[in-house]
């Protein structure tokens, strides 16, 4: 890990020295062969992304874990179960080819060119529900039984154990849950280069085509040199920066509730 | 690690022919050393070449080094390597400071999916779609629906010769989807039917002979193939050349030749490039 940072560190120092960091923030555009580097289109890429599937995938992942808990019988549960884990080991370029054949051409005839935010946040959904469905079923499994029998003999319905017992009970695993589908969601190349259309904009509409900071670092480092490779290494730096910081929310997280 | 294991074999193999026959020297071994420098289309080319080379040759060591064609002119001009490699022919007043070999034929081809009813655009036509301003199929014979642009990204040579040919900015264009290699490109453009995109000619008449939903268009009224691109009548299409400052002799001339023969056809066309074929050969050393 220390390695890694001191390499992209060294790596990206060359650039940082020589435009500063203030031009990758306010640049006109992203175009390294005429030394602009600005990078916020592809922030705004990442974040609204990433943004967009967490919203999408919590409540699914949530809703899906606490049809296995509780209302599942145990053999449908268990199959489901083994049906999600599945979902989770699918390689990512899997879903991007599925995301490219079937959903961008739905997409396309909604609105064109299909290739879009949309796609991506739709896909990036499908691949970061398995983690905060299997995060969210793990941690209702551990809430205590003592609680489940207390609500049952005070006479609450199955929907208000669920809601003033259990969700609240185990809002720290489901609060790591989140940050672990977030850092998925944020790394994740493959499949949002193949269905967002890596178009460098800052996107106007769910039906406009983004780029994210991933997709710029494989779409661009096997042809770049000099300072636009350094550029690139910057992105990663960023990147790595924030996963680290969403590490540490994770850890905070788990510190607060202990 | 192959580069290792072969030093190491050339090393143990020049200790054991030293100790086994005295008498022999070794001193040829240290010309068998070969530099390559410049463009980073046609150096994964080469390394190939190179790496057949090698295996025939186990005393030869080859490195290859990108850095873009004028590193790879500058390099051979001042002798810090061999052989330069730039992705274009040499220009009229580069042929009397350099001799240049070329050893494939890069051309690209604008490709539509197959149910598209557009047979042809010329180039005003494509000039217009890149830039936005015609936006919609019906305005150049096909059907009401918007066009998808799709563009390559950043650093990509295809999208030089491109901008090149079409003589454009690359801020000029607008594009909807933007892709990196000639495999995104096609699924792209064959998973929808109001896209364009351009890609490698080779790559492209691979997949469609494998049945993907693809038409490849004429460009300048020339029908994009590998037979219009070998023969040089195909415009959008340029030479991958290697370069050297002096007449070539020894081993650099070897590897040319070798870099020119039949023997590497195979490698040209994974790499998704058109074979030069032997009449149309530039030069010979």
């Amino acid at each position: 890990m220390v390695l890694i940072l001191g390499f992209l560190l060294r790596e990206a120092l060359p650039i940082l020295q020589s435009v500063g960091i203030k031009a990758f923030l306010t640049d006109k555009t992203w175009s390294p062969s005429q030394q602009s580097y600005n990078l916020v289109p592809m922030i705004w890429g990442t974040l609204f992304t990433a943004t967009g599937a967490v919203l999408l995938a919590t409540p699914l992942g949530i809703i899906s874990a606490l049809f296995c808990q509780y209302y599942a019988p145990k053999a449908i549960a268990s199959g489901y179960r083994r049906l999600i884990e599945l979902l989770a080991g699918i390689p990512s370029v899997v879903y991007g080819f599925w995301g490219l054949v079937v959903l961008v051409p739905l997409i396309n005839q909604l609105h064109p060119p299909g290739t879009s935010l949309l796609a991506g946040i739709l896909i990036l959904t499908l691949m970061i529900l398995p983690t905060i469905a299997l995060v969210a079923d793990a941690t209702f499994a551990e809430v205590p039984q003592a609680y489940l029998l207390g609500a049952a003999a005070m006479g609450l319905s199955s929907w208000g154990t669920i809601w003033q017992i259990i969700l609240p009970a185990s809002k720290s695993g489901l609060f790591t849950g989140m940050i672990l589908e977030i850092g998925r969601a944020i790394g994740e190349t493959m499949a949002v280069l193949m269905v967002c259309g890596n178009v460098v904009q800052t996107p106007d509409s769910i039906f406009a085509p983004v780029r994210t900071l991933t997709a710029n670092i494989a779409l661009e480092m096997a042809y770049a040199l000099d300072n636009h490779r350094s550029a690139l290494f910057v992105s990663g730096l960023l990147l790595l920066s924030v996963i680290i910081l969403l590490a540490i929310a994770a850890e905070l997280v788990k510190w607060d509730r202990v | 690690m192959a580069k290792k294991f072969l030093s190491l074999l050339v090393f143990s193999l020049s200790v054991g022919l030293g100790l086994t026959a005295c008498s022999q020297n070794s001193a040829n071994l240290e010309s068998q050393k070969l530099t390559l420098t410049g463009s980073s289309t046609v150096a994964p080319l080469v390394s190939e070449i190179a790496k057949k080379f090698e295996a025939e040759n186990p005393e030869v060591r080859i490195d290859v080094q990108t850095g873009g064609s004028s590193r790879g002119l500058a390099d051979a001009a001042q002798s810090l390597a061999d052989i330069g490699m730039i992705s274009r022919a040499l220009k009229d007043s580069e042929t009397d400071k350099f001799k240049s070999f070329a050893i494939a034929q890069d051309g690209i081809g604008i490709i539509l999916e197959s149910s598209n009813p557009v047979q042809s655009l010329n180039d005003r036509q494509i000039v217009d779609i890149y830039t936005g301003k015609i936006d919609n199929w019906q305005e150049v014979g096909g059907a009401d629906a918007p066009i998808t642009v799709v563009n390559k990204a950043e650093g990509r040579s295809t999208l030089e010769l491109f901008l090149k040919y079409f003589e454009l900015e690359n801020s000029q264009i607008q594009a909807d989807v933007i892709i990196g290699d000639n495999q995104q490109g096609i699924k792209t453009v064959a998973g929808n039917k109001n896209a364009i995109g351009y890609v490698s000619i080779g790559a492209a008449e691979r997949d469609i002979s494998a049945g993907v939903p693809l038409q490849l268009l004429s460009v300048g009224g020339i029908e994009a193939s590998t037979e219009t691109v070998q023969n040089g009548s195909f415009p959008l299409s340029r030479p991958l050349t290697l370069v050297t400052k002096e007449t070539p002799s020894g081993l650099t001339k070897e590897f040319i030749e070798f870099a020119q023969s039949e023997k590497v056809h195979d490698l040209v066309e994974a790499q998704n490039f058109v074979p030069i074929s032997p009449n149309k050969l530039v030069q010979k050393p």
